[in-house]
């Protein structure tokens, strides 16, 4: 019992990350029919937002370590400790949760200057011309990640208050101790939220009902008279940002390196084909039920009865959904289908 | 299609063998006539060539074709291990292993067309990565790579008497050893029968098939022509090709890695369709040279060498200029790849031979009577006919 | 004699009843038109003659062979062609490769391996789409792309790609449709010229004028379910046909 509670909670925070750059995925290949394969990319410059903004908080001065006494020693101090003191050092512990307000302009800029200078001229053209271009450019953002931030994982902290771990199995009643940590959880939360707030910006905004009839029928609201351009543009900001925030929270749990987008690019494809192609429901549910899947196929049972299991499970599961039911778990028929 | 009579075909065979063989030659201005880059331009090149019979002429766009490579690879090195080091058997398993592999995968994946397609084959490759990494370590050495040693039993080898040199033999053809130029030259005759075997396929009644499936599957359905094992039949030689490439990739260096059958592999062979041309025939060995060409020189590149290169300007000119330049050469080789693959697609979607025939026609419209509408109509025909 | 019998054929999508108990013989060498208003069911039944429907219930039998469940290449290969209401044609091909590939269908069946042959050295292929491209007046554009020619230009090459198979029933959906006069009266002659073949034709139109100047027989289709069958002149004055019109159409 508690074997399976860890199992959930160890795929949902990972599930929480695929739900998120799925969700931008197929929020982009519904309503502006782009098949975005530098999505993994945005991914990975929000997790290089935190990386930035920790490096820039930590700027340091090198002083004199007053504690040694017998011979000259140095230390670095940051500027941000030697100006404000305590709360100088409360900054920079709060680095990740700060980079989601540095995160946000930052993400949207990026989108909207994707959009406009490159996804744009690719509406029209064929999907295998559209993936060739973003693979492009995704190999071009992490090759000038890589250029300023190095090949290495960098490693970036949580905040120290939740640094550790809870006893999830006290909390649920359960009797018996899972012991989780403090920042999954949280990531898991964080991910549940801007999920919502996505529907409900989908669902209660004028904007949102615009978006979504454009998914059920593009032509249709174009001859509307509806400035749906503008509106695209926005909608791949919105995607940029979601793609980024789930960047931003995921460096506690992995360090970033420069291709960590890739790696989750291919992932998430795999979740929108699952989830169903241009359904935003069928991505949120495909992500965290394949991110259990993932954590249930690498527990040491199931990978002595199924050795490599955990390797391929999430591939093998696409490949399934695809061979037997190409509109995915909860796509509308004869979308992309044949 | 008077431009691709037998007679221009021969000639365009005869130009390219003889291109081929030579490239000792006209390399050297170059500084690329050595070895090692020499057998790569012409076993990239027969990857490209399989890779344009699929995507080139029917239109699907693998984004696996490396698993097929990596297939070939760790197939012909299994041949050193256990049969011999002819590299004959080496490469006729690895084509055969590699084909038999491809059907496997084609047979799924052929079942969904457009991006469907891509992605099946995209998760097939990584499994493959993936597995071979992890639980197929005993035939694939994990991360180490699979590679010979003294050890290895050679059965053929010791049947036939074959005295075994002291530490690690090379691969040989026939007991002549295989090093450095007569290895590129083994390449190179694989290259020029691979180009040849293409050009029969694409002049061919099934080639034209294959075209049509890209034009309009619908209509050729509607036609009477059962396209699956159409487009089966391109996947598997394609397929085929890849593996032709992967077994001489172990030839020249008997070692096999996991890292070649990564999708950032499949993705460099795409683009090196794409950069020459899709569809045409020396298009995708043309990319293939460009690339492996410009990634052995860019990433040799340093600072330091580009320093020395713009040593004669004044300092606050070269050294923002080597600060950027920096960027797209050594380490950065790879960022140059992502720009040019955008350039490309963005500026010139049928690669350099469409340039290039942009370019013959602007010239003869600027001749005072020789471009006539008829000679736009005849260049782009030859285009998509594949010269 | 018969060559197409559809008996009792049934067809829903999500519950809708876009066929409801159709029953159509064809008599061999006849021109036989469907007609009915918009949403009739016209191109529902066509699809489920090539394969690209399969009808819920009933059947179709073509020659004394079921077409039921067959696929569209199997279908055409016991000599069923189409012509489709927007031109299916091999765009980026040229027009001499776009008849001769039926023509190759038509030879070596659904699947060939024939990858060794030049496609220029087949002489009587060749010589047999060039036929076909005079047949219908496009003989001097052999050597053009497909997507150059205009839509009635491309209708008539679609129409060579299905007449040099020699098919045993063609089927034309709105052959004439969005063309304008001068272009309607040529193809109908030209239909006509190869009525003289006495290739069995099943032709769905909107154009009366097309209809009365080549049918044998005419169906009417309304809301999925045959309500007349007969001569051009029996149906002129038929006052269901007129109803189900509501005076849409000039009779």
């Amino acid at each position: 019992m508690d074997a399976i509670v860890l199992q959930i909670l160890n795929g949902l925070d990972k599930g929480g990350a695929y739900a998120l750059i799925a969700l931008g995925l197929t929020l982009i290949f519904g309503t502006l029919g782009v098949v975005n394969f530098a999505h993994g990319a945005l991914f990975m410059l929000g997790a290089f937002c935190s990386v930035a903004l920790q490096k820039l908080l930590t700027l340091s001065m090198k002083v004199k370590d007053p504690s040694v006494t017998f011979f000259d020693a140095y230390k670095q101090i940051p500027y941000l400790e030697i100006w404000l003191g305590d709360t100088g050092k409360a900054i920079i512990d709060y680095a990740v949760p700060l980079s989601i307000l540095v995160a946000i302009p930052v993400m949207l800029l990026i989108g909207l200057a994707m959009e406009r200078g490159l996804i744009r001229h690719f509406y029209k053209r064929s999907h295998a011309e559209q993936i060739l271009v973003t693979f492009g450019l995704a190999i071009v953002l992490q090759e000038i990640v890589k250029h300023f931030f190095g090949a290495n994982p960098v490693p970036v902290p949580a905040p120290a208050t939740v640094a550790g771990s809870a006893d999830v199995g006290a909390l649920l009643g359960l009797g018996s101790s899972v012991i989780y940590p403090w920042w999954r959880l949280i990531y898991l939360g964080f991910s549940l939220v801007v999920i919502a707030i996505v529907f409900a910006f989908l669902q209660f905004t004028t904007f949102g009902m615009v978006v979504r009839a454009g998914m059920a029928d593009r032509e249709a609201v174009g001859l509307l008279g509806i400035n749906i351009q503008r509106r695209f543009t926005i909608v791949f900001g919105i995607a940029a940002i979601v793609a980024g925030l789930a960047g931003v929270m995921y460096t506690p749990i992995l360090p970033p390196d420069y291709h960590i987008g890739m790696d989750f690019l291919v992932l998430s494809f795999v979740v929108v084909v699952v989830g169903g192609m241009g359904s935003l429901p069928g991505a949120v549910t495909a992500g965290f039920l394949l991110g259990i899947l993932q954590s249930f196929a690498s527990m040491t049972e199931v990978k002595s009865l199924l050795p490599g299991i955990d390797q391929i499970i999430i591939y093998l599961v696409a490949v399934v959904i695809l061979l037997v039911r190409p509109r995915g778990l909860l796509g509308r028929k004869g979308v992309m289908e044949g | 299609m008077q431009d691709n009579t037998p007679r221009n075909d021969l000639i365009l065979f005869a130009c390219f063998s003889i291109a081929v063989l030579a490239m000792p030659l006209w390399t050297a201005p170059f500084g690329a006539d050595y070895p090692d880059l020499l057998q790569k331009f012409a076993i990239y090149g027969i990857f490209a060539i399989g890779f344009n019979i699929l995507f080139g002429l029917t239109g699907y766009l693998s984004f696996g074709h490396a698993a097929f490579l990596g297939v070939g690879s760790y197939t012909a090195v299994w041949a050193f291990k256990l049969l011999t080091m002819n590299v004959l058997p080496a490469v006729l398993f690895g084509v055969i292993f590699a084909g038999i592999f491809a059907a496997a995968i084609g047979f799924l994946s052929l079942r969904r067309t457009g991006i469907y397609f891509s992605i099946l084959t995209l998760a097939f490759a990584q499994m493959s990565y993936n597995l071979a990494y992890s639980v197929l370590t005993p035939l694939t050495n994990g991360e180490t790579g699979l590679q010979l040693r003294g050890t290895d039993p050679r059965l053929l080898d010791s049947l036939l008497g074959v005295a075994t040199p002291d530490g690690l033999p090379s691969p040989n053809l026939f007991g002549f050893e295989l090093l450095g130029y007569p290895s590129f030259y083994f390449c190179a005759v694989m290259l020029i029968i691979a180009f040849y075997l293409a050009l029969r396929i694409t002049r061919s009644p099934f080639g034209t098939m294959l075209r049509a499936i890209k034009s309009n599957q619908n209509r050729l359905s509607y036609t009477g022509v059962n396209t699956r094992p159409y487009a089966m039949a391109a996947f598997v030689i394609s397929g085929m090709y890849a593996g032709l490439a992967g077994s001489l990739l172990a030839v020249t260096d008997p070692l096999a890695g996991a890292e070649r059958m990564q999708w950032t592999a499949s993705g460099e062979v795409v683009l090196m369709t794409i950069l020459g041309g899709a569809g045409t025939m020396l298009g995708p060995i043309l990319g293939a040279g460009i690339i492996k060409y410009f990634e052995n020189i860019f990433s040799a590149f340093n600072d330091a060498t580009l320093h020395s290169i713009f040593g004669f300007l004044p300092h606050w000119l070269s050294d923002p200029l080597v600060a950027v330049l920096g960027l797209f050469v050594g380490d950065g080789w790879q960022l140059t790849l992502g720009a040019l693959f955008m350039v490309i697609v963005i500026f010139l979607p049928g690669g350099l031979m469409e340039g290039a025939t942009r370019l013959i026609q602007l010239t003869r419209r600027k001749r005072p009577d020789g471009g006539s509408s008829e000679d736009a109509a005849g260049s782009r025909r030859a285009f998509h006919a594949g010269e | 004699m018969s060559i197409l019998q559809v008996q009792n054929v049934n067809k829903s999508f999500s519950g809708l009843r876009a066929l409801n108990n159709v029953n159509l013989t064809v008599e061999e060498g006849h021109v036989h038109a469907i007609i009915g208003p918009n949403g009739a069911g016209k191109s529902t039944l066509l699809n489920c003659f090539v394969g690209r429907l399969t009808p819920d219930t009933g059947t179709v039998t073509f020659n004394g062979t079921s077409l039921v469940g067959k696929s569209p290449h199997e279908i055409n290969q016991v000599g069923v062609a189409r012509v489709f209401q927007t031109p299916e044609i091999f765009g980026d091909l040229t027009l001499l490769e776009n008849v001769m590939i039926p023509t190759l269908a038509k030879r070596d069946g659904a699947f060939a391996l024939n990858a060794w042959a030049r496609v220029d050295g087949e002489r009587a292929v060749i010589e047999k789409a060039e036929h076909l491209l005079e047949d219908v007046g496009l003989a001097d554009k052999r050597d053009v792309l497909a997507n150059s020619l205009s839509r009635g230009d491309k209708r008539r090459l679609e129409l060579a790609m299905c007449l040099v198979q020699d098919p045993k029933l063609l089927l034309l959906d709105e052959p004439t449709a969005g063309m304008s006069r001068a272009d309607t009266n040529a193809t109908i002659d030209l239909l006509k010229r190869i009525g003289e073949r006495g290739i069995t034709k099943i032709v769905i139109e909107h154009d009366m004028h097309v209809v009365f100047s080549l049918a044998h027989k005419i169906s009417v289709l309304a809301q999925g379910t045959v309500i007349a069958e007969g001569k051009p002149d029996d149906i002129k004055g038929d006052p269901r046909v007129q109803e189900a019109y509501l005076g849409g159409a000039h009779l």
